[in-house]
């Protein structure tokens, strides 16, 4: 049987609204990767993803616990947050839409396309949202989603 | 190409250099929406935007872009030229719009690039 032991693990804390240090998670999620050496067109889709997951806890939440497991041939990741939660999924996820104020959209947030980026990136994904407590978004990468 | 090369062309100033002698550039993308680049440009891609803040140098380390080219002469705070120099991006900025800018690039023969996948 293979092992299946995790090889790195990461645990970071994500202030919601805080635009200065956002996206630094998923930077260093970046650099771990690149040194765990998984190809570079994989390492792309899992930093897409955590990235918008990053994004979502600073733009629409409160605050949030974004933790990784990196193994042989796997990434898990999840991103636990405090915050509003999220009242229709199935709207949340439709492209373009996006409860984003206008002073985040000038920033070029709130385009509404998070959720499907990391619908397409994962090969994974999974949310736990409840309203007025927050949302947790668990996704799985796989180097060979085939298998 | 090399990023010396187009500050030039692009009569931009450069804010934040000092990696810039070593990057070359292999194409380009341009965009404002945060969601849009980080998904569809590609690494080694020079970002013609109008986006200035802290999280555009995030999104061009994520994506692997060497050199940020912000126009409309937009303002650039601190706290992004701080960023830029601890990730060792270069940005550029010049008064010329995205348009005038692409349109500079393309005519020194940087393709427009994408993402695959
Ligand atoms: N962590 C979250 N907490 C609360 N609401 C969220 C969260 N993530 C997403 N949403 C809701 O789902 C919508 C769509 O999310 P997304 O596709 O990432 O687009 P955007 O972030 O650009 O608005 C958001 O505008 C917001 O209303
Ligand atoms: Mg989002």
């Amino acid at each position: 049987m293979e092992e299946d032991k995790v090889l790195v693990e990461i645990e970071r804390e994500i202030v919601g609204g805080d635009f200065q240090s956002a996206g630094d998670v998923s930077g260093e999620l970046k650099k771990v990767l690149q040194q765990v050496g998984f190809p570079p067109s994989f390492n792309r889709r899992v930093v897409i993803a955590a990235y918008e997951a990053e994004m979502n806890v600073v733009i629409h939440a409160y605050r949030g616990i974004f933790a990784t497991e990196i193994y042989e041939d796997r990434v898990h990741i999840e991103v636990d947050d405090q915050g509003p939660g999220i009242p229709d999924l199935e709207l949340a996820f439709q492209e373009g839409y996006s409860t984003a104020p206008p002073h985040i959209r000038e920033m070029g947030f709130g385009a509404g396309y998070g959720l499907s980026n990391m619908k397409k990136c994962s090969d994974h994904l999974e949310i736990d949202t409840r309203i007025g407590e927050g949302t947790k978004v668990v996704m799985d990468f796989f180097l060979n989603p085939e298998k | 190409m090399k990023v010396t090369q187009i500050v030039e062309p692009l009569k931009a100033e450069i804010v934040v250099g000092e990696k810039i002698a070593e990057q070359d550039i292999a194409g380009g993308y341009c965009g404002d929406l945060l969601s849009d680049c980080i998904a569809n440009a590609k690494e080694g891609s020079i970002w013609v935007t109008i986006q200035s803040h802290p999280n555009v140098v995030a999104v061009a380390v994520l994506v692997g872009m060497p050199c940020i080219v912000i126009c409309n002469y937009q303002e650039v705070n601190e706290e992004t030229t701080k960023r830029a120099q601890k990730e060792g991006i270069t940005i550029l900025r010049t008064s010329l719009t995205s348009y005038q800018a692409v349109s500079v690039l393309s005519s020194l023969g940087i393709p427009g690039t994408k993402r695959h996948g």
